[in-house]
């Protein structure tokens, strides 16, 4: 049995565990009726053009693993941003772990999806927001959507401004080889709320993970949020990650992703204005080595007018590595006075590594500015000179040049602690033994 | 300290100087004039270590010892230092953590310990005010949306944190409004001692009645034509170069 047919199969086994009564159980049914006609994506689909996910759906892997309870604090620790008593989801191979995390039901909801759809107190929420931005064509979604039952679930209300920063964090045993998660995460703000969240998807062993993650993210009017994704897992895991986010009218939503790790990564961005005068940033670093392969596929959909998107995304490549950017900007004929930037740029550090980049405008207002661009490159030789010529060697030179270029992305960065984790972890990718604090 | 013989160099298979000779002795202040394309930032280039310039003839010699093979950075570790005329911008690379890892680097090259800390702010400090450099500049990245002004200041504190035993400045005056002028040739006659050497390259007249210099060279197509002293850079602003070439014919 391939592993499709698996996937259609356990679902009436998955059935057992949920309430078929709850409005959701719709959307299941109806995505893996998607899912079955669709299958997985293709190279023959335009969007996974540069990506296969052959090698990777041709496979078997257990669909609810079993898991290994005894992980503590200690194991977990360094994957965490502080030791701040800040919230956290822990989640560990799919499964909430209440001893890991920190939640909260006191002026803000900071919990887990399935506890929201099971309280009847969240119905009206959940039905509300519960896959209204979810691309139906989009199948790998749709997949995630049929299997919903455990994610992230944040909920802030108007004018609420949490302290730190929130953070999901996704753990994989390796209990059982060759694993499946698909956590669900659904977030609202509401308006004049003021969010920090990071998400992080973690191995700690290196037994095949394949995660194929939706999040949902609904910004309501001035409502501020800054997402960080922090992808540095093991070379044996594979991570989906499909985000959507709805802005309505003067909102800023700032998405940042740090693609590090991982075997293959696939970034499934996209962003849906619902009002004007709307902010939307992405920006984008992956440092990659080895035969690391990483996608990032983009779309902010401009559909209102006075809104502005900003998108920059680097990359550096080593080895044999890979990797994918498709940017799509979509300014609809009501967007007047849009303004959009998108921006790749990419270092080829060995001959063997690739990019495939390509930004895509479709423009249908006529009042609008809107660029895009990008490079793919070695590091700039008169730079080199100009570092060499102060004293400092060729490897160091090209050391601090490429860590120059991938720090430049750092600057958006609000969380001091994050950032400093991130200088660092750039600096070990790199192998740069900076002569100075970072 | 510095002695170039017979100095030939070619760019991408074209010729650019043609046998160069310069002596340069400690405690010298040396100006180089020529019209564009002279091969007055080729000279520079070539005595910095620049790889796409080729030497196809002759020697350089610094402290009496032979560099001809010696890298950029070796070069600089030898005390030699280049004011560029276009200095590069370096994105996410703080004017601060560039100039800690060029120093630290010389002294690691010289079997040194790093510089404390402490140390490096208080030079850092004393060696910014000196040239009117505000402290948020050095916290910004290396020359990105620098003024020219502020890029060919930034050039000078580098030299003055460095302290090169020779300074090969490349059209630093040009850009300059004469504020910032005066300010860079401060800086400069600041650095300037018995124990070091300015080699100053300009087009004009301008910059060296700050910097005075004890000789001037004319380079033209690729050759010193004509040395003297400060007088002959006066000839030339008042003259241009034209009597110089019919004096070659």
């Amino acid at each position: 049995m391939d592993f499709k047919e698996k996937l259609l199969d356990s679902h009436l086994a998955f059935e057992q565990d949920v309430d078929l009564l709850h409005p959701i159980h719709k959307y299941r049914k109806e995505a893996l009726k998607r899912f079955e006609e669709g299958g997985f994506p293709s190279k023959r689909d335009e969007l996974w053009k540069y990506t296969s996910l052959a090698s990777i759906t041709q496979k078997d892997y257990h669909l609810s693993p079993t898991t290994d309870s005894n992980i503590e604090l200690k194991d977990i620790k360094k994957y965490s941003l502080n030791d701040i008593d800040s919230f956290k989801l822990v989640f560990i191979d799919g499964v909430f772990s209440p001893f890991l995390s920190k939640t909260t039901h006191d002026g803000m909801d900071i919990c887990v999806l399935s506890a929201a759809i099971s309280k009847s107190k969240y119905k009206k929420t959940i039905k509300k927001y519960f896959s209204k931005i979810v691309p139906e064509d989009d199948n790998l979604s749709s997949l995630n959507t049929s299997y919903t039952k455990e994610g992230a679930y944040i909920f802030i209300p108007k004018g609420i401004e949490p302290e730190d920063p929130i953070q999901i964090l996704h753990f994989a045993t390796g209990n059982q080889n060759s694993i499946w998660l698909q956590p669900r995460n659904l977030i609202i703000t509401e308006s004049n709320s003021n969010v920090q969240i990071i998400e992080r998807h973690q191995s700690l062993n290196d037994h095949k993970v394949v995660t194929n993650s939706v999040t949902e993210i609904y910004a309501e009017n001035n409502s501020f949020i800054d997402y960080y994704k922090i992808q540095n897992d093991l070379l044996s895991s594979t991570l989906i990650d499909n985000t959507f986010i709805s802005q309505e009218k003067d909102s800023n939503v700032s998405v940042h992703t740090f693609s590090f790790g991982g075997n293959l990564t696939r970034n499934n961005l996209r962003f849906y204005h619902k009002g004007s005068n709307i902010s939307s940033t992405l920006k984008g670093l992956t440092i990659l080595e080895s035969k690391q392969h990483v996608d990032h596929n983009t779309l902010v959909n401009h559909a209102k007018p006075n809104c502005e998107s900003h998108q920059d995304y680097k990359g550096i490549f080593s080895d044999s590595s890979i990797g994918v950017f498709n940017g799509r900007i979509i300014v609809e004929k009501e967007a007047q006075k849009t303004n959009a930037f998108q921006q790749n740029n990419n270092i080829l550090i060995t001959d063997k590594s690739k990019v495939n980049t390509k930004p895509q405008l479709e423009i249908f207002a006529d009042d609008v500015k809107c660029s895009h661009g990008c490079t793919v490159g070695q590091l700039d030789k008169q730079a080199l000179f100009y570092l060499n010529s102060r004293g400092i060697p060729e490897k160091e030179a090209r050391a601090l040049l490429t860590y120059g270029f991938a720090n430049n992305v750092l600057e958006s960065v609000k969380i001091p602690n994050l950032n400093k984790k991130i200088k660092k972890l750039i600096a070990s990718k790199l192998g740069v033994n900076l002569g100075f604090d970072l | 300290m510095l002695e170039i013989n017979n100095l030939h160099c070619k760019i991408e298979g074209r010729s650019i100087l043609k046998g160069v000779n310069l002596k340069v002795n400690k405690g010298e202040i040396h100006a180089i004039m020529g019209p564009n394309g002279s091969g007055k930032s080729t000279l520079a280039n070539v005595i910095s270590g620049h790889e796409d310039y080729e030497v196809t003839k002759g020697n350089l010699y610094f402290k009496s010892n032979e560099i001809n093979e010696l890298s950029a950075s070796e070069r600089a570790h030898e005390g030699i230092f280049m004011s560029f005329q276009y200095p590069v911008e370096i994105p996410g690379l703080t004017v601060t953590n560039f100039i800690k890892t060029a120093i630290n680097e010389t002294r690691k090259a010289k079997g040194l310990d790093e510089m404390s800390s402490r140390e490096m702010l208080k030079k850092i400090r004393e060696k910014s005010s000196l040239l009117d450099i505000d402290s948020k500049f050095l916290s910004r990245s290396l020359n990105e949306g620098f003024s020219g002004g502020e890029k060919k200041r930034n050039e000078i504190f580098q030299m003055a944190m460095l302290e090169p035993e020779l300074a090969v400045l490349d059209e630093t005056d040009s850009g300059l409004d004469i504020d910032a002028l005066k300010i860079v040739a401060n800086g400069v006659i600041k650095y300037s001692n018995d124990d070091n050497a300015v080699v100053v390259i300009t087009h004009y007249q301008r910059l060296l009645d700050y910097i005075v210099p004890d000789f001037v060279h004319v380079i033209l197509d690729g050759k010193v034509i004509k040395s003297g002293d400060k007088s002959l850079a006066k000839k030339i602003e008042d003259q241009g170069y034209d009597w110089l070439k019919k004096e070659k014919k």
